[in-house]
């Protein structure tokens, strides 16, 4: 395949960058606005031509006798440290990555039509719009990394872009600080997956995925048996490279940034807090997944956090009074669903459904979540608040954002048609598959999911109309450019879950044949519509149900609204301990020692020139004198000692 | 063995250079320094001719004798009313430099009458460097030709005329 | 006669001349006349000692030669500057040009 398109697909959104980075200033709204899109569209245009090309081709260097290859376009030598130590930077074409070629250029140029009307008449506009190609750039790039090491470095320029917008609204205090927190927690992640790279590199003496997961047993017999604390060096190295998944995917206990991530701009949240950047760990995992396999602890490890995480998030997303918080709960249970499903994958079940499902749940998930942020964002812009407390009976008022956040819900639910059934139920599959008590756990939580989306939903659409009249105008359906993606959106979520999936993406490329298994399906079907029965019940009228319930358990719904005190602890610890512990005495240090040792030197330098600047009388016959004595002084020691 | 003409040579250069030098430094009158000094700087060159550095010799009296001099006299008359003196100097002031400068000449005069008096005691023959070998030394660039000092003097001669002209200039 | 002493003691006499007047003098032309005999003095060096050291070499000459062009512009600059100061003062002794101090 020529190299021409998959380096236009990076290089477009680079320049768009720059192009509005630099000259952005100068532009009009419109004209940034407007190349924003283009850009993202012809890239849309060329990612499309790319999968399909690798997906339908029938190219040799794609799929041979029905398996398919990873197909390495381009790799250039980036950075020569030594013969060993290359970095390179290239397009690698798998099934996931031509998959992630769909979902980001989709996601990423709805949100660029959609901000077109959302955030019309912001100030920095241009800026926006420079940041989101930034981002653009940063994650096709990450996921087309044919080495680990590329990886890592657009891995830190998501962050950085994440950075960038969630703090877009610099002016406010709480954005600022949303923003430097998703920063150091996810960078403070990212130590672990940069330590977990070397130590990985340093045994197989290479970055290239191609190498290290072509034949993962060269991977564990080169560590050559070395342990450290009990592990093996290669558990160590995986576990450590998932710590910078969790981060990045928000996996407890690394995920507290995300929900206040959600103090960007809400197509911002949409494009990276819900449906691409955040799905890099488990896009990490997947990408590494035959060292996974090598590692049992590291997937049972993968397993535990991703249930634990899937149950916290859902468990406080039915507690939460700001919309996009709940979606951010519910996108770290969604995400957690994947983690487990990689986690759960084995080749000696179902040929790892687990990996399979995970990816279609992946690419459904960016979907459906998207458009219910952006839905969200529609939301707010319609009732000028955050909180569902502001909203209520709005199912009259804006019948389009109605119709197709009810299709985002029953897709995150689970039931059928919609994609997100689909999907669920192949990570169920894989669950059950694997073991019982894990497709037990989750079922509950997928029944708790269902239930939380439909409280929302209830909550915005149905409950009680509060009075609208103090609005200068009505709540309304949002312009064409915001309604456009959402519409296409829901159709999308409509009809994704009739891809076969199974064709296209599976851990060793092999075409696997999805069955429904009729008794998971029916069982999660069921569950998922208790939880809306529940929630159906509870809030489709104002009553007094929720307050009651509430009122039954308040130690456990206080905890759950307070996300069980985890940005407590975290302040807690950083506060209390490391500041005082740490922090104080080497302030202390600083400003009295280095600092003193600094301000001693100034102040001898300061005295010594007061005392001795008469000498500089500005008579210039005078310095002749010091100079002609310092001369003959020399000139007499150098002729009688070297006689 | 020297032939008596040169020897004849030789003290009157090396008398005309210590007189005109002392009357330079002594002499009240401005432009009677000025005029010393000219005196002195054509007893350079003429030491120069016997040393049979044609070339220098002729390029100080060119440069310095032509132009510097000029160029003082020329401040010279700008700067002073015709007919001033310079103001006689306190004996104390005097004293102070004549004893600095003697200090100079006798420790200088040390340490070169104590390691040169006994040697080089003859004059080395020397055919009178050719203009081509002067001219390819100064312009090559090969080792220890010295093309990039000369680019180097020339952008420094320019910054001269125009730092002159700017610091000069009525404003 | 033929000793290097003999052309180096009148470059010595003369370099001191220099010391006296640059020591002594207040105008400030006076002064860079001393100054210019000082500088020619050491050219004298330059040239003596490449005549007697290295007869068949030119280095010698060449750094007097370039001394020579640096003194040039070095007076033409110091003339510039003095007359700049005789314009503002009206004068040109040292005395008064005290102002660059601490």
């Amino acid at each position: 395949m020529d190299f021409i398109i998959p380096l236009l697909i990076l290089a477009i959104p680079l320049f768009n960058f720059l192009l509005l980075g630099i000259g952005g200033v100068k532009m009009s709204h419109r004209l940034a606005g407007t190349i924003g899109c283009i850009g993202m569209g012809t890239v849309l245009v060329l990612s499309y031509y790319t999968a399909f090309n690798y997906f339908f081709s029938g190219n040799e260097a794609f799929i041979i006798d029905g398996v398919r290859k990873a197909a390495t376009i381009f790799n250039v030598t980036w950075l020569e440290f030594t013969k060993n130590l290359v970095i390179k930077l290239g397009f690698l074409l798998d099934p996931i990555s031509a998959m992630m070629l769909i979902v980001i250029p989709t996601i990423s140029f709805m949100v660029h039509v959609y901000s077109l009307g959302y955030m019309k008449d912001e100030k920095g506009f241009q800026r926006y719009y420079a940041f989101l190609s930034l981002f653009s750039f940063s994650m096709l790039g990450l996921v087309v990394a044919t080495n680990i090491f590329q990886m890592y470095i657009f891995w830190e320029l998501v962050g950085a872009s994440s950075y960038l917008l969630i703090g877009f609204f610099y002016t406010l205090p709480s954005a600022v600080s949303a923003s430097k927190k998703a920063f150091i927690v996810t960078r403070f992640a990212d130590l672990g997956f940069l330590i977990g790279i070397l130590i990985l590199s340093f045994y197989t003496q290479t970055f290239n995925f191609a190498d290290l997961t072509n034949n993962p047993q060269n991977v564990l017999l080169s560590t050559g048996g070395a342990t450290f604390l009990g592990g093996s060096v290669l558990t160590w190295a995986l576990v450590l490279i998932f710590t910078g998944g969790m981060g990045k995917s928000a996996m407890m206990p690394l995920h507290i940034w995300l929900p206040d991530a959600m103090e960007g701009p809400t197509p911002v949240s949409a494009l990276i807090h819900a449906a691409t950047m955040v799905v890099a760990g488990v896009y990490l995992v997947a990408r590494m997944f035959p060292l996974y396999l090598m590692e049992e602890f590291a997937l049972q490890f993968i397993t535990v956090v991703g249930a634990i995480t899937a149950l916290y998030a859902a468990i406080v997303a039915c507690t939460q009074i700001d919309i996009k918080r709940v979606l951010a709960f519910s996108t770290i249970s969604q995400i957690a669903f994947m983690m487990v499903s990689l986690g759960v994958a084995r080749p000696e079940h179902h040929e790892a459904l687990g990996y399979m499902a995970s990816m279609f749940h992946l690419f459904t998930h960016a979907m459906f979540k998207a458009l219910l942020f952006l839905g969200a964002g529609a939301l707010i812009h319609a009732v000028h608040s955050n909180n569902y407390t502001a909203m209520g009976g709005l199912r009259k008022y804006m019948p389009i954002t109605h119709w197709t956040f009810l299709i985002g819900c029953l897709a995150i639910a689970g039931i059928p048609p919609f994609s997100g059934f689909f999907s669920k139920d192949e990570i169920l599959s894989a669950c059950y598959s694997q073991s019982m008590f894990w497709g037990v756990w989750m079922s509950i939580v997928a029944g708790m999911t269902a239930f939380y989306m439909f409280r929302l939903y209830f909550l915005i659409f149905w409950w009680d109309t509060p009075d609208y009249s103090h609005h200068h105008h009505k709540p309304h359906d949002p312009k064409f450019a915001m309604s456009f993606p959402l519409l296409f959106l829901a159709t999308v979520s409509v009809f994704a879950g009739f891809i076969p999936f199974g064709e296209f993406v599976t851990w060793n490329g092999h075409e696997y044949t999805i069955h429904l298994n009729t008794v998971i399906a029916v069982t999660s079907v069921v569950i998922a519509l208790l939880g809306i029965g529940a929630a159906y019940v509870m809030y489709s009228k104002k009553n007094e149900w929720p307050a009651r319930l509430a009122g039954l358990v308040p130690w456990l719904w206080t905890a759950a609204h307070h996300r069980f005190y985890w940005d407590e602890i975290y302040l807690f610890i950083t506060h209390k301990i490391i500041f005082n512990g740490i922090c104080r005495p080497i302030a202390w240090f600083d400003r009295h020692i280095i600092d003193g040792t600094m301000d001693g030197f100034a102040y001898i330098t300061n005295k010594a020139s007061v005392a001795i600047k008469g000498f500089q009388s500005g008579k210039v016959q005078m310095y002749v004198w010091w100079y002609l004595i310092g001369a003959l002084l020399l000139g007499a020691i150098t002729a009688v000692c070297w006689m | 063995m020297e032939s008596v003409g040169s020897i004849i040579m030789y003290w009157i250069i090396a008398l005309s250079i210590v007189i005109f030098s002392v009357l330079t430094v002594t002499t009240r009158k401005i432009l009677r320094a000025a005029t010393y000094l000219l005196f002195t700087l054509f007893a350079t060159a003429a030491l120069y001719f016997k040393l049979d550095y044609e070339f220098l010799g002729a390029v100080q009296i060119a440069v310095y004798a032509g132009g510097i001099v000029v160029l003082f006299v020329f401040s010279i008359l700008l700067t002073t009313h015709p007919g001033d003196n310079s103001e006689k100097l306190a004996s104390r002031k005097r004293l102070l430099g004549f004893s600095a400068a003697l200090v100079t000449l006798v420790v200088t005069g040390y340490a070169l009458i104590s390691r040169c008096a006994n040697v080089f005691t003859r004059l080395p023959e020397m055919s009178t460097p050719d203009m081509s070998r002067i001219g390819e030394v100064l312009m090559g660039t090969g080792y220890g030709e010295l093309l990039l000092p000369f680019e180097a003097i020339s952008v420094l001669l320019l910054a001269c005329i125009i730092g002159g002209v700017v610091v000069a200039r009525k404003r | 006669m033929g000793t290097i002493i003999w052309y180096l003691i009148p470059a010595l006499v003369m370099f001191c001349c220099g010391v006296y007047g640059f020591m002594t003098r207040r105008n400030m032309i006076a002064m860079l006349i001393s100054l210019e005999l000082m500088l020619n003095a050491v050219d004298i060096n330059f040239v003596v000692f490449n005549r007697y050291l290295y007869p068949g070499q030119l280095d010698g000459m060449m750094f007097t030669l370039f001394a020579i062009a640096i003194a040039a512009a070095e007076t033409a600059l110091a003339i510039a500057i003095i007359i700049n100061i005789y314009r503002s003062a009206k004068n040109i002794d040292v005395r008064d040009v005290t102002r660059m101090k601490f």
